[in-house]
């Protein structure tokens, strides 16, 4: 951890020149935005800015919920709008914290990574003077042999135990060993934060090019769709993304399978679709919940299921037409809300005119399994007693002003100014399967069936990947360096001189040791003494 | 099964307050243990931050004194009746995943059951192998207790089925990272907190809480087991919450990362933890400093686990409450 403040300062004089003011200011605020304090501050600030997006609702999450709270708090929600306190992630004071952030990550990762291949590429430093004043130290004592052998066993053992070890010569002659071990941590520390960075720009191009859409897809062949946006309900292209890059494919669901508990806890879902990529022919796919449909440069998931009921209107003239339309489902029981809308009917086949007063639309809720009692509720998701509650409404239906409007719900501006007037009783009426309704104008209703319809959402994310081996790279990068210990020993060997001179000694040695740990290593200790054992009885 | 489930929580709970009742009985008689002999430890070791330091020698024996005896005798009783309650624990874990018929981690009464299971189970690891931490006996129980309290009063959820959105066996990998590293980061907190109490002690504060500290383990220990044991959570809770969790939200939900309520804190959490060891990593910064960061991650994680799920709505099914 010292690492840093180890660093030497430039040993270069200070210039002669008297210095810039504004480079200095430069310099000095680049210092500071390069410190591990400002470092901290800034995670802080992060950690700070993203708590409004999990307490207002986000556009980017859900765009209804924003709506709603514009509708509760109408004072509050404009400022918020202007804070950004709907797109919290997206806004720029959000961003800037990020990007000083990486700034000062990158101005501190890359002088490290410039120290740490230099580190790797030396030979441990020579040894101190004095090796009894370090953190750990072994008093001097003696081993048989002359000293360049016992130097050269002592490194030995110490390479043998994964040191990075030197062995050099004094001009006194004694010999000194150095060795060096855990440079993995400061490769771990660097490959963790220049992983973030990978991150971090595989989030960003992401955005950038990548694309998503929604869509509610009916069940039946002709009901199908192929890949161009206008065929969805909503989509996002980013910034770097043209419609017309958009792949090409065609999907049509055959086949929805949802099971449920007793209780109506859903079990298990799964959509069976007709794919055709590339106008290739159409092959058979399957996909759930959990395992998306993967096509090239596109993926389609599975988010939700609901019924589209199958309701054909025969007019006053005798003139049918068929709609099926989604209705959504707005519990777990999937009761379900919806609208079908006949605009081109009751066209009197004599004078071929449209009366846009006598268009016709209904309405209502669609229950999967109605209960005995009325209620209008749905009591289980899957179909056992399937029922429509439905009114009618006559008059102009106001599809043609060109005011996008919900497809879910008939236009209530109409319904105020009483252009399209309710034309059934209060209480919306009980429709079975295969039943029919008859109005008050004698046209009629038939509810002749419904279809499974699946909620999909259409994404591709170019450079995920490179989030995801990002961050795998990070956690190694972070493993490492919370494993690792950078520490120093080194061994001094020297002739015993007292011995040199004595008849019939083949000349002893002393050797003394030291060590230093450059992290906090509370085991340091203990190997440091192993250490010295080995040395002392010279077996490695 | 499930009845039986609830019925080896409740003696858990039980036999965790009985461990909790015991390691008071040694803290209030431990005046002169080996406790005690650590409050007078020199305080040298307080400037070692970051520079070697001899791990302490917890583990001499003092001359033995009838009274110490006795507090000994019941710190070791805590620590039998508590690995008790370990075992009760997993047995209720287990059983209760026999009645579902899958893993026991899909809603928020039994994320909490897993989580204090692993803190408990990893405190006594710690506890087995150090006996000197027993000190810190009585609050590891007060929170596992006030967690397992926490989880059957307002979280409790009846043994159902899953949704399935977490039919995958990412829900296995995903969860179980995350209760690992949650556990271990709960655990954390209780020598974190006592450091920061003992640390006032020793600074010569008398008010409560800080007069907690005169029977806990030294400062220098309880720092260095805090770090020791948010290093080991931190790249758990990473893969977890950062790696596998996006995974498996691009494989459901069609996007690996979208601010969620559950995963904004969960970045809050990560950020925060990063942040203590980056504090801790700054010889510049104290290490109290550090060590309320780590707290305060803590407290990011409470808020992910009760006040995202109990209030903010978002797409994490298992979040609902009861
Ligand atoms: C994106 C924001 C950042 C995150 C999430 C982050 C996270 C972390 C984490 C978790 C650690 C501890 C694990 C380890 O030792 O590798 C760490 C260490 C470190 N970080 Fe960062 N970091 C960030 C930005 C920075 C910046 C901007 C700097 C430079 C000013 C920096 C410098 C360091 C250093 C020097 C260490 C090593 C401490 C040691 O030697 O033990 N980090 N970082």
């Amino acid at each position: 951890m010292t690492v840093i403040e180890e660093r030497q300062a430039p040993a270069s004089s200070p210039p002669p020149r008297r210095p810039n003011r504004a480079w200095a200011l430069l310099r000095n605020s680049w210092r500071q935005l390069t410190s591990m304090r400002t470092a901290l501050v800034l995670l802080f600030l992060l950690a700070i800015a993203a708590i409004p997006g999990s307490v207002f609702p986000q556009r980017s999450v859900n765009a209804e919920r924003v709506t709603q709270y514009y509708q509760a708090h109408p004072d509050l929600a404009p400022w918020l709008e202007r804070l950004g306190g709907f797109s919290v992630y997206a806004s720029p004071w959000f961003a800037s914290i990020y990007l000083l952030l990486f700034t000062s990550l990158i101005g501190c990762v890359v002088p490290r990574l410039l120290d740490h291949v230099r580190a790797l590429r030396q030979a441990p430093p020579d040894a101190p003077k004095r090796l009894d004043r370090l953190p750990q130290s072994a008093p001097q004592w003696s081993r048989s042999g002359a000293p360049a052998e016992v130097a050269r066993s002592v490194a030995e053992g110490l390479r043998r135990r994964r040191f990075r070890t030197k062995l050099r010569q004094r001009d006194d002659g004694s010999w000194t060993v150095s060795a060096e071990k855990g440079y993995l941590k400061e490769t771990g520390n660097l490959l963790f934060h220049t992983a973030l960075l990978a991150v971090l720009i595989g989030v960003g191009f992401g955005h950038w090019y990548g694309w998503h859409a929604n869509r509610i897809l009916i069940g039946g062949n002709e009901m199908g769709f192929c890949n161009t946006l206008t065929q969805y309900d909503d989509s996002t292209l980013g910034p770097r993304v043209h419609p017309a890059d958009l792949p090409v494919f065609c999907l049509r669901l055959s086949d929805f399978d949802a099971s449920f508990q007793e209780t109506g806890q859903p079990k298990s879902f799964s959509a069976t679709v007709q794919v055709s990529q590339d106008n290739s022919p159409y092959e058979t796919r399957k996909f759930t919940v959990n395992d998306p449909l993967r096509l090239d440069e596109a993926n389609v998931y599975l988010l939700g299921h609901g019924y589209a009921p199958v309701l054909k209107y025969t007019d006053r003239f005798g003139v049918s037409q068929t709609k099926i339309v989604p209705f959504l489902p707005m519990d777990a029981m999937q009761t379900s809300e919806g609208v079908a809308q006949f605009p081109d009917v009751n066209i009197d086949p004599k004078t071929d005119k449209r009366d846009p007063t006598l268009q016709v639309g209904f309405e209502g809720m669609y229950l999967p399994t109605a209960p005995t009692d009325g209620t209008a509720r749905s009591i289980f998701p899957a179909e056992n007693n399937p029922m429509l509650y439905l009114s009618a409404y006559r008059g102009d239906l106001g599809l043609d002003v060109g005011t996008p409007g919900s497809v879910y719900s008939l236009n209530q501006g109409q319904i105020a100014s009483g252009d399209l007037k309710k034309v059934s009783d209060a209480r919306p009426y009980a429709l079975k399967l295969g039943g029919t309704w008859t109005l008050d104008d004698g046209s009629k209703l038939e509810f002749v069936g419904t279809r499974p319809f699946a909620t999909l959402s259409i994404r591709h994310d170019p450079t995920q990947a490179l989030a995801l081996a990002g961050a795998v790279a990070g956690l190694l990068g972070l493993m490492l360096s919370l494993a690792g210990h950078r520490r120093r020993v080194w061994f001094t060997v020297q002739e015993n001189a007292d011995l040199a001179g004595s008849p019939g000694s083949s000349g002893g040695t002393l050797v003394t040791a030291g060590g230093l740990p450059r992290t906090d290593y509370p085991g340091f200790s203990d190997e440091f003494k192993a250490l010295v054992k080995a040395a002392e009885e010279g077996t490695p | 099964m499930a009845e039986l489930s609830n019925q080896l929580m409740a003696a858990a709970v039980l036999l965790y307050l009985a461990a909790m009742i015991c390691y008071a009985g040694e803290y209030a008689f431990g005046k002169r243990s080996r406790v005690g002999r650590a409050a007078v430890r020199p305080a040298k070791q307080l400037v070692g931050a970051g520079a070697p330091v001899d791990p302490v020698p917890d583990d001499v024996e003092p001359p033995v004194t009838a009274k110490r005896d006795r507090g000994e005798l019941v710190g070791k009783i805590a620590v039998g009746l508590n690995v008790v309650a370990v075992l009760l624990h997993l047995g209720g874990l287990v059983t209760r995943g026999v009645a579902a018929d899958r893993m026991p981690w899909g809603n928020m009464y039994e994320y909490i059951l897993a989580t204090t299971f692993i803190a408990s189970a990893v405190w006594i690891g710690i506890v087995l192998a150090r006996p000197a931490v027993r000190h810190l006996g009585l609050f590891a129980a007060l929170a596992l207790v006030v967690m397992l309290g926490a989880a059957s009063m307002i979280a409790y959820t009846p043994v159902g089925p899953l949704v399935p959105a977490l039919h995958s066996y990412w829900f296995i990998i995903h969860v179980s990272t995350i209760i690992i590293g949650s556990g271990i980061f709960l655990i954390g907190a209780v020598p974190a907190a006592m450091f920061l109490i003992r640390n006032g002690y020793d600074e010569g504060k008398r008010r409560f809480p800080y007069t907690l500290g005169k029977h806990v383990p030294n400062a220098v220990s309880l720092e260095r087991l805090t770090f020791r044991l948010h290093a080991f959570a931190f790249p758990l809770f990473t893969f977890g919450a950062l790696i596998a969790g996006p995974i498996w939200a691009e494989a459901s939900w069609g996007r690996y990362w979208g601010w969620d309520p559950k995963e904004v804190w969960a970045f809050i959490s990560w950020i925060v933890y990063a942040g203590y060891l980056h504090a801790r990593a700054t010889p510049s910064v104290k290490r109290t400093v550090a060590t309320w960061i780590a707290l305060l991650g803590f407290l990011t994680m409470l808020m992910n686990l009760f006040g995202v799920n109990l209030f903010f709505e978002g797409l994490h099914s298992y979040a609902n409450a009861g």
